[in-house]
């Protein structure tokens, strides 16, 4: 079991890293984007647990349909950056005045 | 900045018993529990290789339900969230250029190889690793590809209640036969076969087909509810 | 080795949940408070299956030739737990995704600051 010690390491770095960059990114496509990293990272681990059932679950369903529901939503919607207290007050005054 | 405090100070006690509490369960230690006996039990009683899907389908049939229901409810709130009645004039919005040529020739070459992928997924559930709900989203996959590459691509929303009741009501009969029959709901009444074979396993198989045509059609359906709403750009235009 | 195996698993998945934890109370942006549910979502996950693990254990699946195998096999029962979970967080995100929809229609914005009406 000796072999498993440089790519868990590798796995975890990589899902703890995209899950912090998902949360503080201001930028909302590359948070959603760092959502579907997580989701693979995870999937990777699953097979090192010996579950092939759940690591094909959550490839298929937490990679590709998550992912496409959150871009679909940013684009129905014309979010676009993630906003502080006072950019948030800024945009909507310039809303009502146009 | 209290609210910053007392954010701190949440995700500090819930860390620490989390830490608490799941660290004092060693990682990796042989137990004695209820998984050995559906181990031990599932090639011998009902002749399926995969544990997982005697488990799910079998043994914790009633669970499996009770997860179709919770999506079919998922599928038909969201459908009654997005409604919104066409007004005059109005067309479906979709994209303004076609794709290139490489994509759309490749997504139709690709489609139907992606649903037989999906197809073998979830007939072989009960051999090696897969199922009805891996499959299902499988499929649903290959729909999405075409719908985002291709301007003429429709899914007609009546073949899809079709597929999805009919589905459903084929799960819930076979368990009321168990019922007819005198003996448990969801019980197996079909001969199970040998281990290995295709026709193992009595209604296993049945059941997971059921499951994953259900699955698929209700993820497609949620796909293209999402995908064709109607932009703000063309709603300001009315 | 199992101390290290300890720490990597069961710490990653206490992280992610505390990630999504914070995602969820201190943002300000309806879009992240989303997110934060799904990665809360995702360490749970992560957590179930890892403590039904066993050291030296396989899949629990049987191969064509032996009957019985001659190692043990992982516990399977937490594996058809989260097999459902997994199913059921995406159908609750996706309607989660449908009300932000609607709300951000109704009021033009994305902050939650600024909504003050209870009804959408």
């Amino acid at each position: 079991m000796i072999w498993l010690v440089i790519p868990v390491i590798v796995l975890v770095m990589m899902t703890i890293g995209a899950a912090i960059y998902a949360v503080v990114s201001k930028n909302l496509l590359y948070a959603v984007v760092s959502t579907g990293v997580v989701s693979l990272g995870l999937s990777l681990m699953f097979f090192i647990l010996q579950a092939p059932d759940v690591a094909l679950t959550e490839a298929a369903i937490g990679v590709a349909l998550t992912t496409i529901i959150f871009i679909i939503t940013i684009r129905n919607t014309t979010i676009k950056e993630c906003c502080d207290e006072k950019k948030s007050k800024i945009e909507s005054k310039k809303g009502e005045l146009k | 900045m209290i609210k910053q405090f007392f954010v701190i100070l949440i995700l500090s006690i819930v860390g620490y018993f989390l830490v608490d509490a799941f660290f004092k369960v060693p990682f990796g230690e042989k137990r004695d529990n209820v998984g050995n006996y559906y181990i031990e039990k599932s090639p011998v009683d009902l002749k399926v290789s995969n544990s997982v899907t005697a488990i799910v389908v079998n043994y914790r049939g009633f669970d499996t339900l009770g997860e179709v229901t919770v999506l079919f409810l998922a599928a038909t709130g969201l459908g009654s969230i997005m409604y919104r009645r066409k007004q005059k004039g109005e067309k479906e919005v979709r994209a303004k250029n076609p794709s290139s040529r490489i994509i759309q020739i490749g997504s139709q070459i690709l489609f139907p190889m992606i649903i037989l992928l999906g197809g073998y997924v979830f007939i072989h559930g009960h051999l090696s690793p897969g199922g009805g709900f891996q499959g299902g989203a499988i499929i649903a996959t290959a729909s999405l590809l075409m719908l985002i590459s291709y301007r003429k691509f429709k899914v007609s929303h009546n073949a899809i209640t079709w597929i999805e009741s009919i589905a459903g009501v084929v799960f819930a009969s076979l368990g009321f036969i168990g019922l007819v029959l005198g003996r448990t709901f969801l019980e197996n009444f079909l001969p199970t076969g040998e281990l290995n074979d295709l026709l193992s396993g009595g209604i296993i198989g049945i059941i997971y087909i059921a499951v994953g045509f259900k699955v698929a059609s209700e993820l497609t359906g949620v796909i293209d509810t999402v995908l064709l709403n109607n932009r703000p750009e063309a709603q300001k235009e009315n | 080795m199992n101390e290290f195996l300890t720490i990597s698993f069961y710490g990653t998945a206490i992280v992610l949940m505390l990630i999504g934890l914070y995602a969820a109370l201190a943002k300000k942006n309806l879009l992240k408070i989303v997110i934060g549910l799904s990665i809360i979502d995702s360490g749970l996950h992560l957590l179930f299956v890892a403590v039904g693990f066993i050291s030296n254990g396989t899949a629990p699946i049987f191969s064509p030739e032996v009957l019985e195998s001659a190692q043990q096999m992982v516990d399977p029962v937490p594996q058809a737990l989260v097999l459902t979970a997994i199913v059921i967080g995406f159908a609750t995100t996706a309607v989660a995704l449908a009300l932000v929809i609607r709300l951000y229609k109704h009021h033009n914005t994305a902050a939650i600051d600024e909504i003050k009406n209870l009804k959408w």
